[in-house]
Order: structure tokens, then sequence, then C-alpha cells
């Protein structure tokens, strides 16, 4: 049987080193609710099918379920506590609000970080578009006609900038 | 997931020699198929090799005959929009962005999508027999719920089916995969890479222990003016799909010069038949020749309890899709049923 060390690692959490011990096979999505205590990332299906653990590493959408922490040592982590900036939302958290985005809350988080990366990447013009590319973020409760009219809202109105 | 140690490779060399010394040293990369696989126990690693650090295969360079190599390591989404493949290769771009969803085309790399396992639902149920996680033991699709199931190339060993989007494209690009291990480089023929189940359904593709993916060539010949790729699947967007087609043409005046149809979701591999891309060259690009090639390709097919709709389905995909590349401008988003 294996013996296996802990690993010293350090992430970079919306800005803050966080220096750890983690075994290996700990995802950074665990990393981030259970040693980091940011628990706005939610764990839904934890297998990559929900989109609910969704953050972003060098302002990419990526899921941290399907990610381990030891492999995100030099990257730039930025979860749902990161994104509204000296208590000011980000356009997407407050389009979110407006346009009646969620309902129960628990997608929300990946949703939100989601449609950030949607709109780094800048692919989707249009609405079937934006469809499509947030296709990876389930919303059980149905708000999705919200959620799409939101990300529409925030590419198209400039009161949003 | 199974306790397993974990280090980095800086360089090919050393990963190739790291996973030549135990089946349990394995590669990742993404991460996105095999954490999956190991969370749910299909899959077990002694020590996960991390590939990431390794730059000379995570980029796209042109090769001296006008086609171009694309590292193993570059992320799917980089690859689709990437502007030369966009330009020269839209058939792979299309297909690639067909697939999963894009947290994981950011993720998932184009090795790892070569190497990815099937999604057959008793391959990933430890609790049943599944020839292909644990030779021997049986198939529990035969006789089961097979909707998703093989209709080509299948037997009593194995009806699961490859689940790629980007290997379909691949498959009508004629790719070549270039491979490291420890004896060298080699390249394997696109066709040649994927296996029937035959009787060890427990190998998915020709790569050897200790062989790592480096890179994935494509020709010259992009099919870009006249290509298509539609994806059949139970909802718009993020699933894998029922049946798939990739189609690519070369046309003078209507006439077709070379023609080159692939299926996916409905077999073990990427599905090509040479006969039907035969039976088009020099005719004329109309339904009637379409239809008669999608009968040479779906020749043989057979379906299970729950999957013969298959048959039907994959015949009229291929003549719609073939429709569609005579006119890439109606896959634009909204003007296909996949979008």
């Amino acid at each position: 049987m294996n013996i296996t060390e802990k690993k010293s690692i350090t992430l970079n959490v919306n800005g803050e080193l966080h220096h750890l011990e983690v075994l290996p096979w700990v995802s950074l999505l665990d990393a981030l609710r259970e040693r980091i205590n940011l628990t706005g990332t939610k764990k839904g299906c934890d297998h990559g099918q929900c989109g609910a653990c969704t953050v972003l590493v060098d302002g990419k959408r990526v899921l941290s379920c399907l990610s381990l922490a030891v492999m995100k040592e030099n990257t730039e982590i930025t979860t749902v506590e990161g994104i509204a900036k000296d208590g000011i939302l980000h356009p997407i958290q407050q389009a979110f609000i407006d346009h009646d985005a969620f309902q129960c809350g628990y997608c929300t988080p990946g949703q939100i970080c989601s449609a950030i990366g949607l709109l780094n990447e800048n692919k989707a013009k249009t609405r079937e578009e934006v469809q499509d590319l947030m296709s990876g973020n389930l919303c059980r409760c149905g708000a999705n006609r919200g959620i799409i009219n939101a990300v529409m809202a925030v590419k198209e109105n400039a009161s949003y900038e | 997931m199974n306790n397993f140690d974990f280090t980095k490779a800086a360089d090919v060399e050393s990963a190739v020699s790291s996973t030549q010394k135990s089946k349990g040293n394995k590669i990742i990369a993404g991460g996105t198929n095999i954490l999956d696989l190991m969370k749910y126990f299909v899959t077990e690693a002694d020590i996960l090799v991390d590939i990431n650090s390794i730059p000379e295969i995570d980029n796209i360079t042109e090769l001296p005959d006008g086609g171009i190599s694309i590292g193993s390591l570059m992320t799917n989404a980089d690859t689709a929009y990437h502007p030369f493949i966009e330009e020269k290769y839209p058939l792979l771009s299309k297909a690639i962005l067909a697939g999963a969803s894009a947290q994981i085309r950011n993720m998932a790399t184009n090795g790892g999508n070569l190497l990815q396992r099937t999604r057959c639902y008793y391959f990933y149920d430890i609790n049943t027999p599944c020839n292909k996680r644990e030779p021997g033991s049986g198939c529990s699709a035969i006789n089961g719920y097979n909707r998703i199931h093989a209709i080509l190339g299948h037997n009593e060993s194995c009806i699961a089916v490859f689940p790629s989007d980007m290997c379909v494209a691949l498959s009508a690009l004629e790719a070549v995969v270039t491979v490291s291990g420890p004896e060298g480089e080699r390249k394997i023929e696109f066709s040649d890479f994927h296996r029937l189940p035959g009787n060890t359904p427990e190998m998915d593709n020709n790569l050897k222990q200790g062989e790592i993916i480096t890179g994935i060539e494509l020709p010259t010949k992009g099919f870009s003016t006249n290509y298509s790729y539609l994806k059949l699947r139970d909802r718009a967007s993020y699933s894998f799909a029922l049946v798939s087609v990739a189609t690519g043409l070369e046309l003078e005046n209507n006439i077709m010069k070379e023609a080159r149809i692939a299926l996916g979701g409905v077999a073990h591999k990427p599905w090509r038949v040479k006969e039907a891309e035969d039976f088009l060259k020099g005719k004329e690009a109309t339904r009637e020749n379409f239809a008669a090639a999608a009968d040479l390709i779906l020749k043989g097919a057979s379906g299970f309890e729950h999957n013969s709709f298959k048959i039907d389905l994959a015949k009229r995909s291929i003549i719609r899709n073939c429709m569609m590349a005579l006119d890439p401008e109606s896959q634009r988003p909204g003007a296909k049923p996949s979008l």
C-alpha cells in the first residue's frame, strides 16, 4: 500500500495567497470550501455535469470539482467571493438581481463565474450562442430565461459597464 | 478516489519513463475524464503524472508540406478558436465546439480527447459486469438499456461507442497522431488509432504502455469551402451524440472530386466507409447520391432493443449533413437543430 505524503502548495485565490498541506486527491473545490473556507463555490454533482463549482482560473471558467488543488499552483483563481470590488457588485451580479436570474441560488455562484468567463471569451454574439455557451451550468429551479436575459443585458446594455 | 501519489513531468521523456515503469502510473493533463472515472472507481492510479508543464506540446506548428501539427496539450477551446483552425479546418472547429461544455473545453486537452473512455452506463457502474472495465465479466448493455449504444462494428463482447466529437472530424480529415514512447517517436494514421472491440474491448486504442500523444497532424486539405458537422442528441447542448456526422467535400461544378464522411456515436471508433466515399467521387452532389452513399455506410448495421432507430437516423443525418456541406452558411447557429 502506498503511503502518500501531503503536498505543500500555495494557492492564489482572489488575490490572497493561501499556504496549504493537501493530499494529492483533494479537488480544488474541496480545498476552496473546506480548507480556505470560501464556501461560495458550490458542490453540485462533483462530476463536471452541473457547473455549480465553476470558478475562474487565469480568467478562464473551469470546473473546480474536476481540478486537483495540487495542479493549480501558480495560477490566479477567482471565486464568486472575489467578483465584487470594494463593495460594488460586478455588472453581472447586478444584472442577475435585476433580471430575476435565480430562485434558490445554489447554482448562482457557478452561473456568475461562467457568465464572466463567457464575457471574457467574447465568442457569443447572439442569444442562441449565449444559451449554447452557458449550457454547462444547470439551473434546476428553471431560472434559465432570467440568467440568459441577465447575460444579454450586460452584453448589450452600456448601463452595466 | 483511491489514494495516489502525484508528480510533475518536466518534459516528454520523463513523462514516458514514469508511465513506462508501471500501468498504475497514469498521465493527467486536463483531468476532466480521468478524475471523473477515478471518482467512480472505474479507474485507479498509483501515481498521477502531471504533464501540464511541457510547453513544446502546447502549440500549433506549421509542417513543411503545408499541413499543421496541433499540440496534444492544447485545450479543446484554444484549438477550436484558433484563427488558423477556424479558417483552414472549420470542420474541426465546429466538431470540437459541439462537444462538452465551455468549462470542459477550457480544461480538456486534444490528447485527452482522443483517449477519453466510453460513456456506456455499465462501464461507469462498477456493480455491473463490463468487459471493457473488467475483461471476461460480460457485457451488461447487450441485454440491458442500450439506447446510446453501437449499431456498427460491435460484437458480443462490447457494444459501447466512442463518445468524441473532435475525433469524428479528425477521422474525416485523415489526421495523423504522433506519439512518443520508450522506443522513440512514431506516427499512427487516425483510422488505425482507435480499435473495434474484437476480443479485447478493454483496449480503446493502439497506444502502447509508456507511449504518450505529442501531437495531431492535419494534412493540407482542410475542406474549408464545403464542410459540415451535424450532431443529434437528446438535448440541444451539452450532451453526447446519438449520431453525429462530419462531411468534407471537394467540388468542381457540383461534381465531387473528393468526399469524406465520418460518423460518431455509432461505433467503438469513428466510422468511415471508403466504398461510400469512392462511390461519390466523380458524381454530382445530389440528395440521391448522398442517400446511396448513406446506404453503403450503414451496410451491415444492426441495432439492439433500444437503439435500432439510430440506423435510419444515421442515414438521414448523412444526407442532411452532406446537403448542409454544399452551403456552409446553412450551419450558422440557429439554422440547425443541434444548436
